[in-house]
């Protein structure tokens, strides 16, 4: 018992200690009750295609996914599986998509740079170039990469959504400087521009322009289009992208636990029997 | 390993091989037969779960080299390819991350009870110190590891510790440069981080088998601090602490699987999923959980040099640890004042870690503005950490050797089976001696 209080215990420091971080500058994101949250949450494939379609749409305007792949879309637990295509490469669907990008490539005869239509293999788009030219184009700010952005943030998925609607009035006596924008789930420190009385409010100040708005995507599927709804599916997709085998971890996970319990308890009965007669 | 053999080859094959080679004899003398006490309590479970571990560590970590590329430009993205492209490289990965951490949890264990049972005394003085070797290699190890997948809190952190040799006098800058390869953290850093971090877990098994000699030349240490007198007090290692030491082993696997498949990134910091960019430090930056006691008293001197050598200190003194115990006592069941201060040491390292986790500034109670003393707010966490560095250092230096000479003990049983046999419980000896033809 001491023992294991004793690794729960350096355990909960831990846990406290990682989330200490994220105290006291920004609001904490709100929580949502999301389909894959728990040992047997699974993605709403309906969900991650929406996603998808607010990722390409908007996002994808200024963030790049360098680590997504096209097939990935159509890959096993990936928005557009289809289990009559087990290899995604075949998916008509992904090849569909694929074939909307114009890619570089060099031509093999002439070596010339050449524009060919994307295929499955083709990595996703990136808006622009290089880090010079996003940076150019936005104000001096970068936009993340989005490929892991959901595991790189405090909060995850829930983050993402509270920060896509989180976006509001500005407290009156902040003095928002030009082309930035105040978002109380960012971290940052606004007291630089505050002149209002008291402490200045948390959150922080965010290069991104308020992304979304009613209708701005039109869901396939006859999803009402509010800004709340695509930022739970935006941040649901990315939350794929971030953990793509996230269902066969959690799966295979099922499978190892129900093994070591019956293990342990295997093994508990053989402890008791063979020190039966040991007096200890 | 020491003393008589009690192998016999049954086998020609075996008799073959035992004039020739006895590793049957070995592993027989050492994992079979091996009088071991029979009163050890699930604490004495850690080193098996240990050995475990490092062997979790060695498989995931080969596999897992078959596919990471050291370089800078690519190192992210091969990471995140074995996550997403190699075949349950997800696995892989995830049971090497979170297999780190548990290393730590079941080394801190282990180090808890030795510091508890007083395994540290004479006869195991070496053995203990070995102990310190493996933990000392185990860190450098870590902490190499941590660095390769080059995201933002790995190359932070190789900043920060490395720096830390800088503060020597006259040959720190020297050193810092050899250990970087260069005038910064790049991609010869970042390679002989990986060969190195190849390099130490073999040296850590070497050690470890240092570790297991010295321990069957002097037998286990047992809760009661009291050694072995006869036959009667110990049980052969098979299958008494097979038996045990597996059934604490898939407890501690259903942990480790609990965080691999359904958290698997609870005990690292996101910030380190965003790729390494020298050009943007991460707003704090702060080691893996396991390193943040030390981090805390590091950071707890305001000088660089002085806290350096604090840190390092703090580890150094656990080398001398079985000449600072003054007591003729192992066990601190028998020494219930030292017992309290233990518990107090126990608290004061987890208050560490607490405050490592934390900015110095933070405070300890919010919204408490009055605790300052001249210019020191003692509200905060940087205090908090001297504190509970103070006593870390005072457990050593101080408590211990003083207990040691005034405290007055409890009387300790004759034999391991005294107070065995006094409880209402008992059987009649000798009753372990074969239950296997019992049962």
């Amino acid at each position: 018992m001491l023992r294991k209080g004793l690794a729960i215990a350096a355990l909960g420091f831990a846990l406290v200690g990682g989330s200490a971080f994220a105290a006291g500058t920004q609001e904490e994101p709100r929580t949502v009750a999301w389909s894959f949250n728990g040992p047997f949450g699974k993605f709403d494939r309906a969900q991650l295609q929406r996603g998808y379609k607010v990722y390409r749409e908007v996002c994808s305007s200024c963030h790049a996914m360098h680590l997504m792949s096209f097939r990935n879309l159509g890959q096993k637990g990936g928005p557009f599986y289809d289990p009559e295509y087990p290899n995604p490469n075949n998916n008509p669907y992904v090849k569909a998509i694929a074939k909307d990008y114009q890619v570089d490539d060099i031509d093999s005869e002439t070596g010339d740079v050449v524009k060919r239509p994307g295929v499955p293999a083709d990595r996703f788009a990136s808006p622009y170039p290089n880090e010079a030219a996003t940076r150019a184009s936005n104000g001096g700010a970068l936009p993340p990469d989005m490929s892991t952005l959901s595991k790189a943030r405090e909060g995850g998925p829930d983050y993402i959504y509270s920060l896509l609607t989180g976006y509001g009035e500005v407290p009156a006596g902040l003095e928002v400087p030009e082309g930035k924008h105040y978002n109380p789930y960012m971290p940052g420190d606004v007291s630089a521009f505050w002149k209002g009385k008291g402490h200045a409010p948390v959150g922080g100040l965010i290069a991104m322009t308020p992304p979304l708005a009613p209708d701005k995507v039109t869901f396939d599927d006859g999803t009402k289009s509010t800004v709340d709804q695509q930022a739970r599916d935006v941040a649901a997709f990315l939350a794929w992208a971030s953990e793509p085998k996230m269902e066969e971890r959690k799966a295979f996970g099922v499978g190892a636990m129900a093994y070591l319990l019956i293990l342990a308890g295997l093994l508990y009965v053989s402890y008791k029997r063979i020190w039966r007669n040991v007096a200890h | 390993m020491s003393g008589h053999s009690n192998y016999i080859p049954k086998t020609g094959i075996e008799r073959w091989l035992d004039a020739r080679l006895p590793v049957l004899r070995l592993a027989h003398d050492s994992m079979v037969d091996f009088p071991t006490p029979k009163n050890l309590n699930y604490w004495y479970t850690f080193g098996g779960i240990l050995a475990l571990c490092l062997g979790i560590q060695l498989v995931t970590g080969i596999v897992l080299a078959m596919h990471y590329v050291p370089h800078v430009d690519y190192a992210f993205a091969s990471v995140e390819r074995i996550m997403r492209d190699v075949n349950y490289g997800w696995l892989v990965r995830y049971m090497h991350a979170n297999g780190a951490s548990m290393f730590f949890i079941a080394v801190y264990a282990h180090m808890f009870r030795g510091l508890y049972y007083g395994s540290y005394k004479a006869p195991r003085e070496l053995l203990w110190i070995l102990g310190c070797v493996i933990y000392l290699l185990m860190m450098a190890t870590a902490f190499m590891g941590y660095v390769l997948p080059w995201g933002q809190m790995s190359f932070h952190g190789a900043v920060v510790i490395t720096n830390l040799f800088g503060a020597l006098p006259v040959i720190g800058q020297s050193i810092t440069t050899w250990l970087w390869g260069g005038f910064a953290v790049d991609n010869p850093t970042l390679n002989r981080f990986f060969s190195l971090h190849y390099l130490l877990p073999f040296m850590i098994a070497g050690v470890v088998i240092l570790h297991i000699w010295a321990l069957h030349v002097t037998g286990n240490n047992n809760p009661s601090g009291v050694e072995v007198q006869s036959k009667a007090d110990t049980v052969p290692f098979h299958p008494y602490y097979t038996v045990k030491d597996g059934f604490a082993i898939a407890l501690f696997m259903i942990m480790f699987a609990t965080f691999v498949f359904f958290n698997p990134n609870a005990l690292g910091d996101p910030v380190n999923y965003v790729p390494a960019d020298p050009l943007v430090t991460p707003a704090h930056i702060v080691p893996e959980w396991y390193f943040l006691p030390f981090y805390a008293i590091l950071r707890a001197v305001p000088d660089k040099l002085m806290g350096v050598l604090m840190m390092f200190g703090a580890i150094a003194v656990l080398f001398v640890l079985p000449w600072l115990d003054t007591s003729r006592v192992k066990s601190l069941r028998y020494r219930p004042t030292t017992r309290m201060y233990f518990f107090i040491f126990v608290v004061a390292c987890l208050v560490l870690g607490f405050c490592g986790g934390r900015l110095p500034d933070d405070r300890v109670i919010p919204g408490l503005t009055t605790f300052t003393l001249l210019d020191a707010d003692l509200n905060s966490m940087v205090w908090l950490s001297r504190i509970a560095a103070a006593y870390y250092f005072a457990y050593f230096l101080i408590i211990l050797p003083v207990m040691g000479l005034t405290e007055n003990p409890l009387s300790q049983p004759k034999s391991i089976s005294e107070p065995v046999l006094s409880h209402s419980a008992a059987l009649p000896v000798g009753a372990a001696a074969s239950p296997e033809k019992r049962g």
